[in-house]
């Protein structure tokens, strides 16, 4: 019994993880039309960040500091943040694919520096040993997996929070205006790169976060949890739960996370010993295959954006007319 | 001078060897409705996107009520009062009517992100005054029935009024309209018109382009006709029409 509820703890943990990120997404895609095509790299910048600055000293390696876990996890969301906004700097002129294949490579520059920079990164071992949180107040493993739990579950609320705040204000209102036509939010006097360059480096701090969350709760990274297949992950989930509605991107989250745990287990189940090292591509053209499917089919996803007023205007309608002018 | 709403000095603009627009100089008076003609490929899209700043100028000047204007950035200018249309008009489709209103006016509280989040009651207090400001623009542009739908599935001539009423949440002082009559249905253009001619006499000056010489010919004064790139006439809609090159530009020069 314990067991299965130890399991359920950790399946919801990486929903809920996942969920951050995709609202991450959500945010730049969802809301914004930037096409990020590179969202492992700041997860990545923001576990890296995290390890380097709270995880233990390693022989003949920078980092190690064993900083406490809120400033190592607030480091790693800087450290994912400052990398967006260099990154945008340099694309601010790029749009739609182009900003994807330009995204795509700094997340496979930063895979490659992870691979090779032994001194900061470990190199293709990674590093492991990221001292679990609160170590001194919860000993059993049970407990912990419970609290970490209700500490995603916490920074999941405080994200959707300061988001859904965020796109039902004049701020994403222009957002949704650049996303739609960035000439004509531009004679408008919105100034495009001023708003897309904060919506990349919000969400990439809460795709920071996320990789933050992730590396203190399984204590290790390595350039193998670098890979593109995180990118498609995150972007199956938006693009299943509907892009431009956040309750879309978190159902979309937990979905498709389940999705992938339980062809993982069929996958061990059914096929064969001697062809088990191929059975995760499966998996690979599973997920390629949802995400054609939905475009194809339902490319506005299971919660589609709701097109309605900025909620304050709503507001102002219940509200008697007669008030200050 | 003084009276010049826009002035052009010079304006020039190159696309490799071709040169769109040569040399044009003219001032536009400030409370007219000028019409800017020529045939296709005479230069007008191009000198409006210059005036607007999302063309730079290869070279000479545009200022905007005695200020100097040259190369701002077509964002820059909507706050110094200057708005325009387009010819094929762009809402913000997945938008409502009225979010692609409220959302024009510069300098929103709201707009930056520490406002957004922590000017919760400033921001509340502003959006109520613009919303009754962009509900007056809707029922002028006879939108208000459509407040709350998408931009995106309204007519076209619909959305060449959504466009009128987005510029005029700026409150500009001249406003450029690419070809407002252009695959609208006669009923709207009317509205369209009447509405520019009542906007006309509260002091908003206005540059049109427009292929439609009936409209032309009724509603604007002076008019101005490119071709080549060239400012070839200037004169008012009666000189216009009887005019010999303004014909041959148009209809081919006689044998």
């Amino acid at each position: 019994m314990i067991g299965v509820v130890s399991y359920l703890t950790f399946f919801l943990t990486m929903a809920g993880i996942m969920a951050i990120i995709t609202l991450g997404l959500n945010l730049q895609w969802g809301y914004t039309g930037l096409f990020n095509g590179g969202v492992v790299a700041f997860f990545g910048a923001g576990a890296y960040g995290t390890m380097i600055l709270g995880g233990p000293a390693e022989p003949g390696q920078f980092g190690g500091f064993g900083l406490p876990y809120l400033v190592a996890l607030g480091g790693g969301i800087l450290l994912a943040a400052a990398l967006a906004w260099v990154v945008g700097l340099l694309t601010l002129r790029l749009r739609h694919d182009y900003l994807a294949i330009s995204t795509f490579g700094v997340a496979v520059a930063l895979e490659s520096l992870a691979r090779n920079s032994q001194w900061l990164t470990g190199g293709a071992r990674g590093m492991r040993g990221f001292p679990r949180p609160f170590e001194a107040v919860i000993e059993s493993n049970f407990l912990f997996g419970v609290v970490f739990l209700l500490i995603v579950l916490a920074v999941l609320a405080l994200v959707w929070w300061g988001i859904e705040r965020l796109v039902h204000s004049p701020f994403g209102r222009a957002l949704r205006a650049i996303r739609e036509d960035e000439t004509a939010a531009r004679a408008l006097g919105k100034s495009p790169a001023r708003l897309r360059l904060w919506s990349l480096v919000i969400g990439a701090a809460i795709m920071g976060a996320g990789g933050g969350l992730y590396v203190s709760y399984t204590a290790f990274v390595s350039p193998q949890d670098l890979l593109p297949i995180l990118t498609f992950q995150i972007w199956a989930m938006l693009i299943v739960g509907g892009a431009g509605n956040n309750r879309g991107a978190v159902l979309g989250a937990v979905l498709i996370w389940g999705a992938w745990t339980l062809s993982g287990f069929a996958l061990t189940r059914l096929v064969p010993d001697s062809m088990q090292l191929d059975a995760g591509s499966i998996q690979y053209i599973l997920i390629g295959t949802l995400i054609v499917s939905m475009l194809l089919w339902r490319p506005e996803g299971l919660l589609p954006e709701r097109i309605s007023n900025t909620r304050n205007t709503t507001a102002t309608k219940a509200a008697p007319t007669s008030n200050k002018e | 001078m003084t009276d010049a709403a826009l002035s052009l000095a010079g304006l020039t603009r190159d696309f490799g060897p071709f040169r769109a627009v040569d040399g044009v100089t003219l001032d536009i008076r400030k409370g007219s409705i000028t019409g800017l003609i020529g045939p296709n490929g005479a230069g007008k899209t191009t000198l409006f996107n210059m005036v607007a700043g999302s063309l730079k100028p290869s070279s000479g000047t545009v200022s905007l009520n005695g200020q100097d204007i040259t190369g701002k950035p077509s964002e820059a200018l909507f706050a110094l009062g200057l708005a325009r249309t387009f010819q094929i008009p762009r809402p913000f489709r997945r938008m409502s009517v009225m979010d692609n209103l409220m959302l024009a006016p510069p300098a929103q509280v709201g707009e930056t992100v520490s406002g957004a989040l922590f000017r919760r009651g400033r921001v509340a207090e502003q959006e109520r005054t613009l919303h009754a400001k962009a509900e007056e623009i809707l029922d002028f542009v006879t939108l208000a029935h459509l407040a709350d739908h998408p931009a995106g599935k309204i007519s076209g001539g619909q959305m060449k009024l959504l466009e009128l009423g987005r510029a005029l949440m700026g409150d500009p002082s001249v406003i450029l309209l690419d070809e407002p009559a252009a695959g609208v249905n006669p009923s709207l253009t009317n509205i369209l018109i009447d509405r520019i001619e009542q906007l006309n006499r509260r002091g908003v000056t206005f540059v049109v382009i427009e292929h439609d010489m009936d409209f032309v010919m009724r509603h604007c004064d002076p008019v101005i006709a490119l071709a080549e790139g060239k400012v070839m006439f200037q004169g008012t809609a009666e000189e216009a029409r009887v005019n010999p090159e303004l014909l041959d530009a148009y209809l081919g020069a006689p044998a």
